[in-house]
């Protein structure tokens, strides 16, 4: 196609052609590269703004407000000889009062400065007394918690400004935190709480502590389920297994598994293990049976791709100096596999950490106020305790609640990274 | 008492390793022969033994409770349980149980007392009895092993007919599991269809699974139609794919032809972090910033946005798919043969137009794969529908609405004091079924366009 154009037009080549069109090629390509790094930046912007919110709700749980003061145990409300009877509740309102200068005021005024202590005064005192029991009739030093209102006021959470009505806590009250403020009894230590205590209504008392146990025991018989358990499966269908339909069916059913809902795992441990076994509700022993049929597909699948990864020379060599397949397998291939094996093991676990479903329906979302000693006792896991923080009304939770994600997210950060130190230590590449 | 079972069990295993190794190692020393390493004499012992007395404590331990209850039940003075249906029982013999484990609220009438102090006797008596059955059984099988010592004997032949048995046991494990997941899904939800007509769970318009406390109460059947919950739970998935397919491709593209190799270094391990929070955490982001981000941004363009909106579920499990589709996307795009980049490049195309003309379509099959695994795992998702979708069944596609998905009912019927005799319960178990049926045919619909597409390069 050529066209015939007159002389004094500009001639439009061939060339100018291609160079118009490459501006809008390479136009488009920046299109396409533009689109493909602000997708890239959501995704960070996703992650950035889901940490960044966590760490800004979640930092002021780590510390707690304390009140140190003075409580004068009157062996009139304690009666020495039945020390666990007494009416701690009470000393610990009378003494607060009296430094707040209301020894002569009304009872109910007196026992409005009640709101301020947390319910945790009256059995730390209680604890205090029954170890010791010379105390009653002496005036001690203690430092309690605050109620939860008045260590959300100290944190600022609450504002001064607003209307009184729409506040939780009221002038006069303000007035008093303030002066105990001043007087250098308010302070703000580290919330140690949240890892020594368990779990409490009241959540200037609620710690992970339950739930840290609870998880530690669901992992660990998860652990010595799934890893003998998976490590034989993957040696059996790697090494030994034939090529036949019975292989192929049971590794059909490894790869379905490891895409089953977490839920459906839920619903077999209750109606399986809880409904006709008859295994006890709540228990970390039970989580930890679910958990370890949800890791064994992963499990396995690494270790399959471990003992792949170790080269044929090695069993030829084994073969050769005349050691049985057996022998082949478990001296010289399994050992050169551990890392491999156990990356993608811890790398499992990681997983069943933060797994959440199934334990809801096995009842590990329990209120549970003490940590379970065995793991057939009652208890909550992390995230079940997440959950049940997020469900709680009261506003001291909301912190609570981001405190224990970042606490979960550490243990997955340093399991994962010790997964992460294991492969690049370990690893031969051959 | 299990523990001391379990104690004696190991004794016992290294006792006889120890006892047939010595016996092995004395006929070598006489200078014979042996077939096998003394080694494995030991080890045939311990493990002959040791792997079907386990068995046997397993099956002791998961009968025994069952056993014991009925024997109780059985025991309990005639005429006390006339007339009780099957939640009653159940009642009395958890009494009976918390009275046994010294939970006493009250005065219990003294029969259930004598009832727990039965139970507590007979779980003493099978305690002892285990015990005494595994060291009559241990021994037995010792003694055995160790008159088996003898020079020509195939010890090693044996322990590793043993080990492959174990390692064939521990992969049936995987069939066994989801065998017991079908029974499981299977039989209760034949129970809650022996209640509820299938029609009406197939195609009912409703979905109130509240229970009547009393027979007169009015309007409290239940309905358990499903059609509004598996709705909820599609707006919800199209509302994530809607956030997880362009984000995740357009990464993928990104990452796989243009990224330098820094910025790759750098983004493959972020959206790997993306990948491996816990959906809990993810529950809580949906109900702490997006849902009233959300709300808020309704409000201001003039909205009616619901605090439990589709939208914030949606969202949230959208960023939570994003990793899963840009690797799968990434892993399809670099399996395209490299002679068709070649080609392409080399005709003189530009490196977006050898993306969008070349490689995405040969790539597609793959890709398909993957976000159809995405829909199959939003789907199944359940701890951020939980804690940020709705709980009312409503039939509206309106993604501001609150919307329910069939994880979140399974959750919220199963969740606190279950009995397995009501409809409300068992309706959870047909749900997880259908769940089950839904996200296994989607994956192996997946898998298979996956495994197609690769044959076709080969």
């Amino acid at each position: 196609m050529t066209d015939i154009t007159p002389a004094d037009r500009p001639v439009r080549t061939a060339t100018d052609a291609v160079r118009a069109s490459i501006a809008r090629r390479k136009r488009k390509q920046s299109i396409l590269k533009g689109l493909g790094m602000a997708a890239i930046g959501f995704a960070f912007l996703m992650l950035a703004i889901l940490v960044g919110s966590l760490l800004a709700s979640g930092y002021k749980a780590f510390t707690q407000t304390h009140l140190t003061y003075e409580v004068f145990l009157d062996p009139e409300e304690i009666d020495p000889e039945r020390p666990d009877r007494g009416d701690y509740d009470d000393a610990a309102e009378a003494s607060l009062a009296n430094l707040l200068g209301l020894d002569g005021a009304e009872r109910a005024d007196r026992r409005a400065v009640h709101d301020l202590l947390s319910d945790g005064a009256q059995f730390q005192l209680r604890d205090m007394v029954l170890a010791d029991p010379a105390l009653v009739g002496r005036t001690i030093e203690v430092t309690v918690p605050v109620a939860d209102p008045f260590d959300q006021f100290a944190k600022g959470l609450i504002d001064r400004e607003t209307p009184e009505r729409n506040r939780r806590v009221n002038d006069q009250e303000i007035a008093w935190f303030d002066a105990l403020d001043a007087a250098g009894a308010i302070s703000q230590p580290l919330n140690t709480g949240l890892i020594t205590n368990a779990d409490s209504r009241f959540p200037e008392l609620a710690g992970l502590k339950g739930a840290l146990i609870g998880s530690a025991w669901a992992l660990l018989v998860c652990f010595l389920i799934a890893f003998p358990l998976g490590i034989g499966a993957a040696i059996y269908l790697e090494e030994f297994a034939p090529r036949n339909r019975m292989s192929d069916f049971i590794e059909v059913n490894i790869n379905n598994l490891a895409a089953v809902p977490s839920v459906v795992f839920g619903l077999l441990a209750l109606a399986v293990f809880i409904g006709w076994f008859g295994m006890p509700r709540s228990a970390p022993f039970v989580g930890g049976l679910t958990l370890a049929l949800m890791t064994m597909p992963t499990i396995i699948i690494a270790t399959r791709a471990a003992l792949k990864a170790v080269p044929p020379s090695i069993r030829e060599a084994a073969l050769g100096i005349g050691a049985s397949k057996h022998q082949v397998v478990f001296h010289h291939v399994l050992p050169l596999a551990m890392p491999g094996i156990l990356t993608g093991t811890i790398i499992g676990l990681a997983q069943a950490l933060g797994e959440t479903a199934p334990l809801l329906l096995i009842g590990m979302n329990a209120f549970i106020t003490s940590a379970p000693s065995t793991p057939f006792d009652s208890a909550t896991a992390l995230p079940t305790q997440i959950f049940i923080w997020a469900d709680s009304p009261e506003r001291g939770f909301v912190s609570r609640t981001s405190a224990a994600i970042l606490v979960l997210l550490a243990f997955l950060i340093t399991m994962n990274a010790i997964a992460i130190f294991l492969r690049s230590k370990f690893e031969r590449r051959w | 008492m299990t523990g001391l079972a379990f104690t004696l069990l190991l004794l016992a295993a290294i006792a006889g390793y120890v006892w047939n190794r010595r016996a092995a190692s004395a006929i070598r020393a006489d200078g014979t022969a042996l077939h096998s390493l003394a080694n494995y004499h030991g080890l045939y012992s311990a493990l002959g033994m040791a792997v079907p007395v386990l068995t046997v404590i397993l099956i002791w331990l998961s009968l025994q409770g069952v056993v014991i209850d009925r024997v109780v039940m059985g025991g309990l003075p005639d005429g006390t349980l006339v007339g009780m249906g099957g939640g009653e029982r159940q009642l009395v013999l958890a009494e009976i149980q918390s009275i046994a484990a010294g939970q006493i609220f009250g005065t219990p009438e003294p029969w259930k007392t004598a009832a727990a102090e039965r139970l507590g006797s007979l779980r003493a008596a099978s305690g002892w009895l285990l015990v005494a059955v595994v060291a009559g059984l241990a021994a037995l099988f010792l003694w055995r092993a160790r008159a088996r010592v003898a020079a020509p004997f195939r010890a090693r032949h044996r322990v590793e007919a043993i080990v492959s048995g174990l390692m064939i046991f521990c992969s049936v494990v995987a069939i066994l599991t989801t065998g017991g997941i079908i029974a499981a899904l299977l039989f209760e939800s034949l129970r809650f269809f022996s209640m509820v007509p299938v029609s009406e769970f197939l195609f009912g318009a409703n979905w109130e699974p509240q229970i009547p406390l009393r027979a007169d109460q009015v309007a409290a059947e239940g309905a358990f139609g499903w059609l509004p919950v598996i709705l909820g739970t599609l707006v919800i998935t199209v509302v994530a794919l809607v956030v997880a397919v362009p984000v995740g491709l357009m990464s993928a593209i990104y990452l796989n032809e243009f990224a330098p190799r820094v910025v790759r270094s750098v983004a493959k391990p972020v959206l790997e972090v993306l990948a491996g929070v816990p959906t809990v955490v993810y529950g809580f982001f949906a109900i702490l910033v997006v849902a009233p981000a959300l709300r808020d941004a309704g409000t201001g363009i003039g909205l009616d946005v619901s605090p439990n909106t589709a939208l914030a579920a949606g969202g949230v499990m959208g960023i939570m798919l994003i990793p899963f589709i840009s690797s799968f996307a990434d892993d399809a795009l670099s399996a395209v043969p490299r002679a068709l980049r070649d080609g392409a490049l080399a005709l003189g195309a530009t490196r977006a137009e050898t993306m969008l003309n070349v490689l995405f379509p040969a790539a597609i099959p793959g890709i398909v794969g993957g976000v159809l695994l995405a829909v199959s795992r939003a789907i199944g998702e359940t701890m951020i529908v939980v804690m940020a979708a709705g709980l009312m069944a409503r039939m509206t596609i309106n993604p501001l609405d609150s919307v329910t998905t069939v994880t979140v009912q399974i959750v919220t019927l199963l969740i606190g004091d279950t009995s397995f005799d009501n409809p409300k319960t068992l309706a959870a178990f047909a749900l997880g079924l259908m769940l089950f049926i839904v996200t296994l045919a989607i994956n192996v619909l997946a898998l298979r366009i996956v495994r197609k597409y690769r044959e076709a390069y080969d």
